[in-house]
């Protein structure tokens, strides 16, 4: 039997493959069933200490779509941080207010941090360019939905390897299922070795590659990603990189691929994609932020305990 | 008798089969500079296991389970000996623990360890090479990337 009542979400290395599993399922039956009251009662806070509109939004709406609360910042400016108060003492103060944090934080383990010390569930929204793993069930449950299953595919990762959170959580997660791995970047947006080795030590086939053309006709699946300006300490190394892959009608035209590829972006995109790609079979990336409410759903309720 | 290349100590602590180029992290993980007892230190000597060893003498000091598990992450090999009355009265190998915490530096600077007043802990993944997982940012250490406070 199981159950995630209380469980923190915030690496998707502490989630199994039949937890993933149930997660898709519930947030199946969350898209079809609709609104509820479930969470009557519950109060969510937001904390986002690092700029969010998607992620913020969604688990805003998914708490209210079930009946719940929200209260939150999404500025540094506005809390005690600018005081000097440490993460710990603000999370620790804020359990008190509410029944669940979801945090977004510039610091990679924030989310590690604030579970250790509060006693209620904390969900990880996004720390720095570590984890991300609620995108992270968004893009395995639109997956699943346009592939039919997850078993066995072919996955490409394309663009910032380097500090794309959301490429390194979904590598993590489609572990769990057989998948073959081709990772596309520049020399120096490599996917970190840490991954890697994680990766091999479950037993993963994955290459790496510069060009997509190299390896687009073996791809069910291109995780595409933005090159993050913001992670980029050296302006000047983001100038030699940006804009180094654009995906496009024309490009996908000129592409050996398979017809039944699906292209998913966590979006936001600057010009890695063009507006063309937009209305080819191939894009699916409107459909997979529209999932982030039934999966962001599922999460607060499962952890809240209203679902077992 | 027995010929040394290092003289022998009559009471304290050998530390042996430390891989030469380690011998002096462990002298610093030890700080034998504040030490007023004799410390004797042998380097590059030959070794049939590791091809070429240190060897760290120091009288009159017993190893706190501290400085076995930061030596340990340093020279996974070595071995400590207690002296006393010139005889070895204990040996042990030195054991790589499965979880550490507070004496190692995260190596990301972006680690939440590094910016909080938290102490840091890591996961050892994998004991021969060393291989450690920070908690709190789960990026992966090496024994090159290991910094000791």
């Amino acid at each position: 039997m199981i159950s995630l009542k209380n469980k923190d979400i915030i690496s998707i290395l502490d989630v199994t493959k039949e937890e993933i599993l149930y997660i898709l399922d519930i947030s199946k039956r969350m898209e079809e069933e609709g609104s509820s009251d479930i969470l009557k009662g519950k109060v969510l806070a937001n904390l986002f200490f690092e700029p969010s509109t998607r992620t913020r939004l969604s688990f805003e709406t998914a708490m209210k779509r079930l009946g719940g609360q929200v209260v939150g910042f999404d500025e540094l400016g506005t809390t005690s941080t600018v005081k000097g108060e440490s993460l710990r003492d603000s999370v620790k103060i804020i359990e008190g207010y509410c029944d669940i944090i979801v945090l977004r934080h510039f610091l990679e383990g924030a989310s590690r941090l604030t579970a250790d010390s509060v006693s209620i569930p904390v969900i990880n929204g996004g720390d720095g360019a570590s984890q991300h793993p609620t995108q992270t069930f968004v893009d395995l449950y639109t997956i699943k939905k346009v592939k039919g299953g997850l078993e066995n595919l072919s996955i490409g990762f394309l663009g910032d390897l380097k500090y794309g959170r959301t490429s390194h959580s979904l590598a993590y997660a489609m572990s769990n299922f057989g998948a073959e791995m081709y990772f596309i970047s520049p020399p120096s947006l490599r996917i970190p070795k840490d991954y890697l080795e994680e990766l091999e030590s479950r037993n993963v086939t994955y290459h790496e590659v510069e060009s997509l053309d190299e390896v687009s006709s073996k791809l069910d699946i291109l995780y595409c990603t933005r090159i993050q300006k913001e992670r980029f300490s050296d302006p000047v190394e983001y100038e030699k990189v940006r804009g180094v892959y654009k995906l496009s009608k024309f490009v996908m035209d000129e592409l050996d691929v398979k017809d039944d590829l699906k292209i998913l972006h966590p979006l936001p995109r600057v010009d890695e994609m063009d507006e063309s790609l937009d209305d080819t079979s191939y894009a699916v990336y409107f459909q997979q932020a529209h999932s982030g409410i039934p999966v962001r759903e599922t999460l607060l309720a499962t952890v809240l305990g209203a679902i077992q | 008798m027995k010929k040394y290349e290092v003289s022998a100590i009559k009471e304290g602590t050998v530390i042996d089969q430390i891989a030469s180029r380690s011998t002096f992290k462990v002298a610093n993980i030890l700080n034998i500079q504040g030490i007023d007892q004799v410390v004797l230190i042998g380097y590059n000597l030959s070794s049939k296991k590791l091809g070429s060893k240190g060897i760290i003498k120091i009288e009159g000091k017993l190893l706190t389970q501290e400085e076995v598990n930061k030596i340990s992450l340093i020279a996974p090999d070595a071995t400590v000996n207690i002296i006393k009355d010139s005889e070895v009265v204990e040996k042990f190998k030195v054991a790589i623990p499965d979880s550490i915490e507070e004496f190692l530096k995260c190596f990301n600077p972006n680690c939440v360890s590094n910016h909080q007043n938290v102490q840091s802990r890591f996961h050892v993944i994998n004991k021969n090479p060393i291989r450690i997982r920070c908690h709190y940012c789960e990026r992966h250490m090496g024994e090159d990337d290991i910094e000791l406070v």
